[in-house]
């Protein structure tokens, strides 16, 4: 019974990365970037939340919207000033560089402003804890709601690339710039729109994942943030559904490794298992193979 | 026309070793003389440390062309393999010089095999997935680090994962290395001269690898990879190369660091995240690719912050900054345009000033 316990809470903590590798596939998808900043809006996120919520005392429901739209802000702010002027630079480790730049900018603003002692996030779901097989069987509130969050949107996701004109527009510059701005698509308007959708997600899953593990630092997005790349990495990078099954995967095997090999170790692990991916199908599971030409 | 090219490298590489000589005597003189504070003191091995590590992590970056996030790994395997070396020979009467001259060897060839073993699957992969893979390495190392328990008794080596008790050890067993206690009372070798002979020796290797043949096809590959393969340049043959030295050169960065502490703990600061990205920092600051900025940038960052105190709680933050205003700086199309006009306009006048 407890092997399902830990399967459920692992699919939680995936959904969680599959939310945040949502906002790195798609940003690698169109800007062929990797905004290592996105684990940083997470924690940007989380704090928004706690100073509405904890501080001034409101209602939850108005904490995350504000804290959606902070993070969606903040998003399209970091694109337009670090890393658009970089996007025709001749050396790809600029734009980089300059991304492990504004994650440090954000991790030691909250630093200066938060402190570095941990902040207890109060969780915004206040839900009983399901009961099931006579008690043996807990599923708390935060496990349900987050669940059921990532599921829907994924769904929306999914409607809103496949079936909207701005979705086609980003899927067709993802495919090529060059072709998609020709056929009157704004290429730089899509970008943003890109990294505002990622962002916003991101500061969802912020509070998701603060819920669960109700312990807030300005590190807190750092960790999570390159898990969730290694399951974007797993799913294969620049599919969505790639980084929904990632996600998932990458959070039952941490969760597991935690209860039954080390939880010490299990970070390693986590990371053993994206060197192990990109050795034997460096796409990913669902990636294309994209062969480089001259 | 070639003998020329030869000796204007010849010169540039004599001034970086000549900077760093007489920065050195400069340095020797003013601790004779008594100028030197004990906290300027303390600080002269870390600045070998660092001037080291971003020398190495600029051979990747700079002239390799990727970018390594885990190159405070390659420094911890380095530290932590040597700091073991030393502890094992400590009770017997080999000579220090002898022991740490050893121990240089072994923390610069652990580091190396650690670069290879790394190096081999991702290298294959592109930029971003190398940067993601060396930094989920720095991580590993120093998960197993930290939980990393080895004892020595007269049966042996104990090896254990989860705790001193674990080793079986007998009465007279020591145990070296304590989990995340790490190793305590390392022997104290490391000197600033020692530490200097090592950044020049540093400086040499990296130097004239540049400027050879090997060094042309690395900076190919760098240039463009598919060209480099086109005119049969092996392309993992020469990166891996390139990666491995650099992660043995952090390696010898790491003992000099293990033996200037006498307990030596794998920490977030040391060994972390924050370490590799700091280096980046100096890399970055003193121009990606230019050796000799990058210890020249690695002394002034490492020394600002010590001589301003008040600014410690914004050091991070300056850091930052730093690292996007320079980025935007030397790499955004604009702003090289913008520069360009600059120095255009400002050669405009100079121009017409001599005319007059």
């Amino acid at each position: 019974m407890s092997f399902i316990q830990y399967l459920i809470s692992g699919i939680s903590l995936g959904s969680v990365y599959a939310l945040i590798a949502l906002g790195y596939t798609m940003v690698y998808g169109i800007a062929k970037m990797l905004n290592f900043a996105h684990g940083d809006v997470i924690m940007v996120g989380g704090f928004t939340t706690y100073t509405i919520c904890s501080t001034l005392g409101l209602h939850p429901i108005i904490g995350i919207i504000v804290s959606v739209v902070v993070c969606t802000l903040l998003g399209i702010t970091i694109e337009k000033i670090a890393y658009k002027p970089l996007r025709k630079a001749s050396s790809p480790l600029a734009v980089l560089i300059t991304a492990i730049g504004v994650s440090y900018l954000l991790q030691n603003l909250a630093l200066l402003i938060f402190g570095a002692n941990a902040k207890s996030f109060t969780s915004v779901v206040s839900m009983e804890p399901i009961k099931l097989a006579d008690g043996q069987l807990s599923i708390t509130g935060e496990t349900i709601v987050t669940i059921v969050c990532c599921i829907l949107i994924m769904i929306g996701l999914m409607f809103f690339i496949n079936k909207t004109k701005a979705g086609q527009a980003m899927l067709a510059v993802s495919e090529d710039k060059g072709a998609a701005q020709l056929m009157g698509i704004n290429v730089d308007g899509t970008i943003a729109l890109t990294f505002a959708i990622g962002s916003a997600l991101a500061a969802i899953a912020g509070v998701l994942l603060c819920s669960a593990y109700p312990s807030l630092t300005p590190y807190t997005g750092s960790m999570p943030g390159i898990k969730a790349f290694v399951a974007a990495v797993f799913g294969g990078i620049g599919s969505i559904p790639g980084a929904f099954i990632g996600g998932i995967l990458l959070g039952v095997i941490e969760i597991l490794s935690k209860a039954y090999i080390s939880s010490q170790m299990s970070d390693a692990i986590c990371f053993a298992v994206l060197i192990i991916v990109l050795l034997v199908k460096p796409t990913g599971l669902l990636g294309k193979n994209i062969q480089e030409k001259v | 026309m070639k003998k020329l090219l030869i000796n204007k490298t010849l010169k540039q590489n004599l001034i970086t070793y000549g900077i760093v000589i007489v920065a050195y005597l400069v340095i020797q003189i003013m601790v004779s003389l008594g100028l030197v504070s004990s906290l300027l003191k303390g600080l002269l091995v870390p600045l070998c440390v660092y001037a080291i590590l971003a020398v190495s992590l600029n051979l990747v970056v700079g002239i390799l062309g990727e970018l390594s996030l885990g190159h405070a790994g390659f420094m911890c395997v380095g530290a932590f393999a040597s700091a073991f070396f030393s502890m094992c020979m400590k009770s017997t009467n080999m000579p220090s010089a002898l022991r740490f001259l050893i121990a240089i060897l072994i923390g610069a060839a652990s580091a190396a095999i650690c670069g290879i073993l790394i190096g081999i699957p991702v290298l294959r992969l592109k930029g971003d997935y190398l940067a993601i893979v060396t930094l989920a390495f720095g991580e590993i190392i120093k998960n197993i680090v930290n939980s990393l328990y080895i004892g020595l008794d007269e049966a042996g080596f104990h090896f254990s994962m989860e705790s001193t008790m674990d080793l079986n050890l007998s009465e007279t067993g020591t145990v070296i290395i304590k989990g995340a206690q790490g190793i305590t009372g390392t022997p104290n070798d490391s000197t600033f001269t020692v530490g200097v002979i090592l950044l020049l020796l540093t400086l040499v290797i990296v130097l004239n690898l540049i400027h050879s043949r090997d060094g042309r096809a690395i900076m190919s590959i760098r240039d463009n990879t598919i060209a480099a393969e086109s005119i049969g340049i092996h392309v993992t043959k020469y990166k891996l190369m390139a990666f491995t030295i650099s992660a043995a050169l952090a390696g010898v960065a790491g003992v000099l660091y293990a033996h200037n502490l006498s307990s030596l703990t794998a920490t977030q600061k040391n060994f972390g995240y924050n370490q590799s990205i700091m280096i980046l920092v100096f890399v970055v600051l003193g121009g990606i690719g230019n050796i000799r900025g990058s210890v020249i940038s690695a002394v002034i960052l490492t020394l600002l912050p010590e001589l301003l105190r008040g600014l410690n709680d914004y050091r991070m933050l300056i850091y930052a900054v730093v690292l996007i205003v320079m980025m935007l700086f030397n790499w955004a199309p604009k702003c090289i345009e913008w520069r360009a006009k600059l120095l255009y306009k400002f050669k405009n006048k100079k121009t017409a000033k001599e005319a007059e």
